[in-house]
This record gives structure tokens, C-alpha cells and sequence, in this order.
């Protein structure tokens, strides 16, 4: 698509554009360049110079066991947040399309989580499930179950999914009940003529139109919980009991400053990079939304 | 006809009410962690500590959210509340100007290198900050800008989403509009701040409220370049706040300043509701 109008000349254009430009490439560009070159070097013991190992840190993460530990872990949760919070953000949106009237008092209400951090969510769910204050894993205690999310790595993962995809329920939520809102009434009120009755209307109707913002959630939702539930894992586990919930981008960040171990770090940045445009690349194909230019 | 059909579609009585129940419950459920938050940030630690908890607001209200705010633990919750602030609104302002000038010139000019130029943006959709961490931190801390405003800021407006969503839009702006700009004898960036940003407000608006919960929520970044206690933000100082060993976490005032810390872009969030909604439809898809 092209604006048939255009205004003449260059100068102003590239002025207009410089500040984007330079930005992108000081701090997106030179350090994404600078990662790259770094995954293919290790540094020697001392730390003084940088040894050539072509693509040995690669073949050295791709065969290490933890690497392929937290690439499993990562998988894990990503499934686990994303159906965690859009299994009841769907049920909910069901129930909110029903209603007549207050649906808009109830949305009010529910999308409130999603403008808490991340950071705070870990705060607040690690505060409910402290081994020591925590209210729940008290009641927990009083039935028996002796809750210790700081040794038990299963539980760990439950605390952190369960955080995780806490806020992610408003996002999910607004996006389903908009959808829902557009499924024609029309073609429901024919359906319910024809005698079928509200889950059956909703298995072979309403699912079916729901199924492009169900896909577009999905990918939206792993890549939420591939990158930005860091601070989810570092307030609630810092990645422990014995990395059961290091995922991913937690590692890049453990290893890299809290290891100092730069050729790895950078050689999962670069994994992380092919991660995320595959992603990206899925997410445009599948939703037609094609770049113009 | 169209009554009895209505009827069998939307639920009445009985089933009215059970639709209602059940969405109060949800209600509660999600609601329930920062209602627990608010409780423990209105007692008193030994309240908190012999478990259980109670269940309604006690009275140390002012005590708590003072002491959050003008003691903190390591800094002041209030400096910590500017220094989120100024992030925040940096990073929604600053990606706003830059993006509409870029937008303006991709759409209303033809100029050299423009195909390199759009892809170079594009290319910044793909990458988030962390996956970049360890470089992005080396560039900033050999510009000086670690512990500074600047270097919380700048490294996250890198990024192209809101270029290509003012693209989409100036793109469905009339040609008429420009047109008789042009037989006027108007020049580009008199037509762009007398029609183009006007007609842009809405977005603008709608974009500002997901960029400023976007900024305010950072937690990695933060915490890599604000080593001084001094220019944390509230999000990531939160962390710091609790004591490390054995020793016991100041729950009430920790639990003050999380609530603190979701006031803002709660207030964003449901008080500009129908921009919130917009921009994040329109960011996102």
C-alpha cells in the first residue's frame, strides 16, 4: 500500500526517521550484532581475551544437560500458562456474553490483574503460599498436605505457572469477550430454533468462530511466557529448587551476569532469537496480518 | 417470534442468576491475592507472622503505608514511585514522538534507502529486551548511563510496534487531506501537526496507556542497570526489599508498597477503559 500523494524532498524524510534509526541501531542493532559475534567466542580463565570456537558453545549447550533441562522446563510451563489462563479466561468470557446487563461492572472487576507486574504477581501468589506466613499453605498444613514450594520442584512449578497466568486471565478474558460479542446473534438464534441447546450450540458454533482469536491467544501466550515472566520466577524461585523452573530467558540472565559466562549467554540469546522469529513468523502467518509495504 | 427466540438464547430466572453466581465467584478468585495484599498491608507484622492471617483489614493503615513510603527499607517507597514515574511516562512519550515522525516519513514521503529503513524497524518488532540483555547492558554501561533515566529508558523505546500501528493508521488518512495541503502551499510538517497529529489523538491516547503499563511493569532491565538504591523502581525494588538469609520479610510494609505499586497502572487501566481495550486490540493484532 502506497499513499498516492507524497511530499518532495529527502532531507526532512531522514531527519523524520533519524531519531527511530539511531536508537534501534545504538541499542537494538549493535547489541544484537554484539551477540551474535560473542556466541561464537569463549573467554579464557582469566578473563583477559576472547578464544575463537566457531559454533562450540552452541554444540557444547545443545548437548548439555541442563541447557536441555530448562529448554524442557520452558516447554512445560509455557503449556501450563497458557492453558492455565485461557481455559477460565474462556469460561469466563461465556458467562460475561450471557449476561444482559453488569458485564461491564464484571469487566471492570477483571481486568485489574492485568495492570499488576509480573514482579508483584510473584509477590503477592509467594505471600499466599509462604512455607512460614503464607495463608494457603497454612490451610494446606491443617489438612495435612505439608506445602514447600522452596524444596519441591513440582510445586515450585505449580506456584509460578499459577502466577504467571493470573494476569494473563484479564487479557485473555477482554480479547474472548470481544469475540464472542461478534459471533453473529443471528446464527445462534437460528441454531437455538433448530432445538440445540446451549453446549451444543457452543461445541459446534460458537468454538469453531472463536478459532482465530483462540490461535492468535495461544501464540500471544507462549510468547508471554517465554519472555516476559521473569520477573514471575525471580520473585517467587529465582529459578530454583535445583533450576526445575529455570526456564529459558532466566538462564540467559543467570548465566550471563550471574556466571559471567558471556559466550553462553550470548549463544542462548541467539537460540532465543531463532525462538522468537519463528514465532513471529507463525504468528503472521496464521493470522493474516501481512506487512505491506 | 423474536421475543421466544430471545428467550431461548439469553437465559432468564433460574439460570440468570446461577450465570451470576458463578462470575461473582470468579470474580472473587482472581480478586483474591490483592485483597490478601491490602489486608497484610493493614496489620501488624506479628498479625502476619503466626499464621493464619486474618481475612479483614486491620488498622495500621497509616502506620504501614508511611513507613513504606517515607522509610522503605532500603530507599523510600517514594522515590522509587518518581523513578518508576519517570520511566514509565519516558518510555510512552518518547516511543510516541519517534514513532509518529518515522511513521510520517515512511507513509508521505519517497525517499533513499526508505525499503532499508522500514525493514531495519521491523526487524525491532522481533526481539524483546531480555533476549539482548548482556550486550544491551555492555552499550549502556560504556555510555556511562547505568544508575540514570537515560539508561532505563532509551534501550526500551527500540522497538517498532508503535511506528507500524501509526503507519496503518496515517495510511487510511484521505489523500484529499494532503492534496489540498499541498495546493495550498502547506509544508510536510505543518500538514503533520496541524491534520495529522490531531486526527491521531485517539491513538496516541490509546497507545499511551499500554505503553505506560509497559514501562512501569519493566523488572529485568531495572534491575540490571539501577545498581544504586537511589534509582530503583518500584517493581524491581520490591525484591530488594525482602531481607536475604533467615531473616523475616517486613510483610505489612512489603505488602504496602506492592499495593502502591499497582496503583498507577490500575488507575490507567480501568479509568481510561475504552483506550486500554483499543490499545491493546490495536497493538497487538
Amino acid at each position: 500500500m502506497e499513499k498516492r500523494v507524497t511530499f518532495k524532498g529527502w532531507m526532512l524524510p531522514l531527519l523524520l526517521i533519524a531519531p527511530q534509526v539511531v536508537i534501534s541501531a545504538v541499542f537494538f542493532f549493535y547489541p544484537a550484532g554484539q551477540a551474535i559475534w560473542q556466541s561464537l567466542f569463549i573467554p579464557d580463565p582469566f578473563g583477559l581475551s576472547m578464544q575463537y570456537v566457531g559454533l562450540g558453545n552452541f554444540e557444547f549447550l545443545l548437548s548439555d544437560k541442563f541447557y536441555r533441562a530448562s529448554f524442557v522446563t520452558t516447554a512445560i510451563f509455557s503449556i501450563l500458562v497458557t492453558l492455565c489462563s485461557m481455559i477460565p479466561a474462556l469460561f469466563l468470557a461465556v458467562l460475561a456474553d450471557r449476561l444482559i446487563k453488569g458485564s461491564g461492572v464484571y469487566r471492570t472487576l477483571l481486568i485489574w490483574p492485568y495492570a499488576v507486574a509480573p514482579a508483584i504477581a510473584g509477590v503477592l501468589w509467594l505471600f499466599m503460599f509462604n512455607t512460614r506466613v503464607g495463608v494457603v499453605s497454612w490451610y494446606l498444613g491443617n489438612l495435612g498436605y505439608d506445602w514447600n514450594h522452596v524444596l519441591n520442584g513440582g510445586e515450585a512449578m505449580g506456584l509460578v505457572v499459577v502466577a504467571s497466568a493470573w494476569g494473563r486471565i484479564s487479557y485473555n478474558f477482554l480479547f474472548f469477550f470481544a469475540a464472542l460479542q461478534a459471533v453473529p446473534k443471528s446464527v445462534i438464534e437460528a441454531a437455538a430454533i433448530d432445538g440445540a441447546r446451549f453446549w451444543k450450540r457452543f461445541w459446534t458454533i460458537v468454538l469453531p468462530l472463536l478459532s482465530p482469536t483462540t490461535f492468535f491467544l495461544l501464540v500471544v501466550n507462549i510468547v508471554y511466557a517465554f519472555f516476559e515472566t521473569f520477573g514471575v520466577i525471580h520473585t517467587i524461585t529465582a529459578g530454583g529448587p535445583q533450576q526445575t523452573t529455570t526456564i529459558l530467558v532466566y538462564k540467559v540472565f543467570s548465566d550471563g551476569f550471574v556466571g559471567q559466562d558471556l559466550g553462553s549467554s550470548s549463544a542462548q540469546s541467539v537460540i532465543l532469537l531463532i525462538v522468537v522469529g519463528l514465532l513471529t513468523v507463525i504468528q503472521f502467518k496464521f493470522i493474516e496480518k501481512r506487512v505491506h509495504y | 417470534m423474536a421475543r421466544e427466540v430471545h428467550g431461548m438464547v439469553e437465559k432468564r430466572g433460574a439460570g440468570l442468576w446461577l450465570t451470576h453466581v458463578f462470575m461473582i465467584f470468579g470474580v472473587l478468585v482472581i480478586f483474591f491475592p490483592i485483597w490478601l495484599a491490602f489486608v497484610a498491608s493493614t496489620v501488624t507484622q506479628p498479625e502476619i507472622v503466626r499464621p493464619p492471617m486474618p481475612i479483614w483489614p486491620g488498622d495500621q493503615f497509616w502506620e504501614n503505608y508511611s513507613a513504606a513510603l517515607f522509610s522503605g527499607v532500603n530507599v523510600p517507597v517514594a522515590t522509587m514511585l518518581f523513578n518508576s514515574l519517570v520511566m514509565a511516562i519516558g518510555i510512552a512519550v518518547g516511543k510516541i514522538i519517534i514513532s509518529l515522525l518515522s511513521a510520517f516519513a515512511i507513509v508521505y514521503f519517497k525517499f533513499p534507502g526508505k525499503t532499508i529503513f522500514f525493514w531495519m524497524i521491523f526487524l525491532t518488532l522481533m526481539l524483546p529486551v531480555e533476549v539482548r540483555i548482556v550486550p544491551t547492558f555492555e552499550v549502556v554501561a560504556s555510555f556511562g548511563m547505568l544508575n540514570s533515566y537515560g539508561g532505563l529508558i532509551f534501550p526500551l523505546i527500540a522497538s517498532a510496534t508503535a511506528t507500524f500501528l501509526f503507519r496503518q493508521f496515517f495510511l487510511t488518512i484521505p489523500d484529499e487531506l494532503a492534496e489540498a495541503a499541498r495546493v495550498d502551499g502547506a509544508r510536510p510538517m505543518r500538514f503533520f501537526w496541524d491534520i495529522v497529529v490531531p486526527m491521531s489523538r485517539t491513538n496516541v491516547a490509546a497507545l499511551f496507556v499500554i505503553l505506560f503499563i509497559y514501562g512501569w511493569n519493566q523488572y529485568l532491565w531495572p534491575l540490571l542497570i539501577t545498581t544504586d538504591p537511589e534509582m530503583n523502581t518500584i517493581v524491581m525494588g520490591i525484591k530488594q526489599m525482602f531481607p536475604s538469609g533467615d531473616d523475616v520479610a517486613e510483610w505489612p510494609v512489603i505488602m504496602a508498597t506492592s499495593i502502591l505499586a499497582m496503583i498507577p497502572p490500575v488507575i490507567v487501566v480501568v479509568g481510561m477503559q475504552r483506550l486500554f481495550i483499543r490499545g491493546l486490540v490495536d497493538s497487538e493484532k
